[in-house]
């Protein structure tokens, strides 16, 4: 059953509310990677506000489903949607970066309540993933494992060593997301290092592959149901999204991987998503 | 001499702490068979995941697992726990100080015959320079049970090296081990051998053969390379004419390096036998290419002469 118009439009008010601490996290003047964290806004949205069960009063509760950014580099969505929860004050969104701040370039499990590992070197998130998952299945526990992994980070060969093994060890409670925006730092992957054909990478590698528009927060929630349904086999959600979502001025464009924003585009982008 | 074999004692450890902690879990890269894991395997096939020829991804998987409350070994050989997932360990492990603990086994040139490919001589050099690790080398089969156990009750990571072959026990059934403290093999009162692994063997061979010339060495067995207790460095070296630092690995970044620095502005001759910044090599025995590399009693007693004269 697909959910409600009013949730889809709950979280559709959601995801717009994480672009625009994104936007305002990152600020005007400043580097930060406005275009991947925007990319996978939506999919955060409906993972932390909708599918997944966590407590942000109990950060570390035994049964909670995790979410691991593989992609790390897009913490700024996750920081923005954990604060949302409430697992820190909002107020340290303005931190960022800062010398002692908890939110770090990449994100630090040991500082910031809900992040679960240590990501930002690529392709290293999707093994930890697994090693929660077969923790999982180990304890007879039925929580979910979330893992969000870009185009261009597939590219580390760490990856296709941990699809091995969410494969080996049918780890039917492993749900991974291909943030599959379709740019790398340096420009489009077509062109710079084509990680392509996916799907069929995935299914070859023993994974239930499902393909979606990755900014459909419908299409989003039904992949998730979809996901539980499956058993003996990881799951590979290939969500087709567009690097910096939702920005005009950023979308599809590399310069945004870690862009400035002039004082002009901040302010376009930060009145976009006000309200 | 009562000699052992440091990873068959590894294994039979590891299926103690198996029947007494559930949360004990094992993961091995296709080598079990030799670094003796296959025993826990036998017990524990549950606790047990075979990770295949995948060292990054291993040592990643026992993250997530740590991460859910279990302790987790990973095994495989010195060279490729600890070279091929540095940056792994450093991320994953290390920056959050989650509690896997790392195995290198085959360490040093104990693989005499598979050459420089699968002799870890750099290890305990690239492990000392990450934040957060803690080092250990037993020294036989004694303290490698105990040291096993230890790295059970400290919570965080830890580095574990293990010699292939067997050794001979050296030290103290009956002596507690306490991360970070060195111990005194034997006493003496001329010059201080520091040394790790097998090399405290071949300082004990030393110190037996000096002192029918009069000359009286004290062995201390480092087992913590780190951290490591610098009073304790000093105090022992503290009331001799110098020191010589003994290990089975590169002279870059080991223990060498650790005491020099612990003895910086102290006015007290040093020497060191270690591997001298070169890879290893395939021989036909363990102690042909020991000796090939200078790693002999007859090595330790030049030192202690060069300070002596």
């Amino acid at each position: 059953m697909s959910i409600s118009a009013e949730k889809t439009a709950e979280l559709e008010k959601v995801a717009r509310k994480l672009r625009y601490d994104i936007v305002v996290m990152i600020g005007a003047g400043k580097p930060g990677h406005l275009g991947g964290s925007c990319s996978i806004a939506d999919i955060v949205a409906v993972l932390y506000f909708h599918k997944m069960r966590h407590d942000p009063n109990n950060a570390k509760w035994p049964d909670r489903d995790r979410l691991l950014l593989s992609k790390g580099h897009a913490a700024l969505t996750q920081y923005a949607a954990l604060a949302e929860c409430g697992y820190f004050p909002k107020k340290e969104l303005g931190t960022l970066k800062e010398l002692g701040s908890i939110l770090q370039g990449h994100p630090e499990m040991l500082r910031v309540p809900g992040i679960e590992a240590n990501t930002g070197s690529l392709g290293q998130g999707l093994s930890v993933a697994c090693g929660m998952a077969l923790a999982g299945k180990l304890d007879k526990k039925d929580y979910k494992v979330y893992c969000i992994v870009g185009d261009g980070e597939i590219a580390e060969g760490q990856i296709w060593e941990a699809s091995m093994t969410a494969a080996y060890y049918k780890l039917d409670n492993l749900v991974t997301i291909l943030d599959k925006n379709g740019v790398q730092a340096t420009g489009p992957i077509v062109e710079r290092y084509d990680t392509n054909p996916h799907a069929e990478k995935w299914k070859a590698f023993g994974w239930q592959v499902i393909e979606i528009d990755g900014h459909s927060i419908r299409q989003i929630a039904d992949a998730l149901d979809k996901a539980d349904k499956v058993k003996g086999q990881p799951v590979m959600i290939i969500a087709n999204t567009v690097k910096g979502k939702g920005v005009p001025f950023a979308e599809g464009k590399a310069d945004f991987h870690h862009g400035i924003m002039t004082e002009r585009q901040y302010e376009t982008a930060r009145q976009l998503f006000e309200n | 001499m009562n000699m052992q074999n440091c990873r068959k004692v590894y294994g039979q450890t590891l299926v103690e702490l198996g029947r007494e902690n559930e949360r004990i879990v094992v993961l091995d890269a296709d080598l079990s068979k030799s670094t003796m894991t296959c025993l826990f395997e036998r017990q524990f096939p549950e606790r047990f995941f075979e990770m295949g020829i995948a060292e990054q991804n291993m040592v990643s998987t026992a993250v997530g697992l740590a991460l859910s409350g279990k302790i987790a070994f990973v095994n495989s050989f010195a060279v490729f726990a600890a070279g091929r997932p540095y940056d792994q360990i450093r991320v994953s492990v290390c920056i959050g100080r989650v509690n896997v603990k790392i195995t290198g086994s085959s360490c040093g040139i104990s693989d005499f015959g598979d050459g420089a490919t699968h002799q870890g001589v750099e290890d305990i050099a690239i492990m000392r320079a990450i934040p957060n690790m803690t080092i250990l080398c037993p020294v036989d089969g004694i303290e490698t049970r105990k040291v096993v156990r230890a790295s059970v009750e400290h919570e965080g990571p830890v580095y574990i090296r293990i010699n292939r072959n067997e050794v001979p026990d050296v030290s103290d059934e009956s002596q507690e081990f306490k991360i970070g403290k060195p111990s005194v093999i034997r006493g003496g009162t001329d010059v201080t051998v520091f040394a790790h692994g097998y090399m405290v063997y071949k300082s004990l061979e030393a110190a037996e053969a000096l002192q029918k010339q009069g000359v009286s060495l004290r062995v201390v067995n480092v087992s913590t390379l780190k951290p490591i207790d610098e009073e304790a460095v000093k105090e022992l070296a503290s009331g001799v004419k110098g020191i010589v630092t003994a290990e089975e690995h590169s002279i870059i970044g080991g223990l060498a390096s650790a005491i020099a620095f612990i003895m910086r502005g102290k006015a007290i001759p040093m020497e060191a036998v270690a591997i001298k910044d070169c890879f290893g090599q395939s021989a036909l025995s363990y102690e042909q290419l020991l000796e090939h590399y200078c790693l002999t009693k007859t090595a330790i007693i030049k030192a202690v002469r060069r300070i002596l004269e």
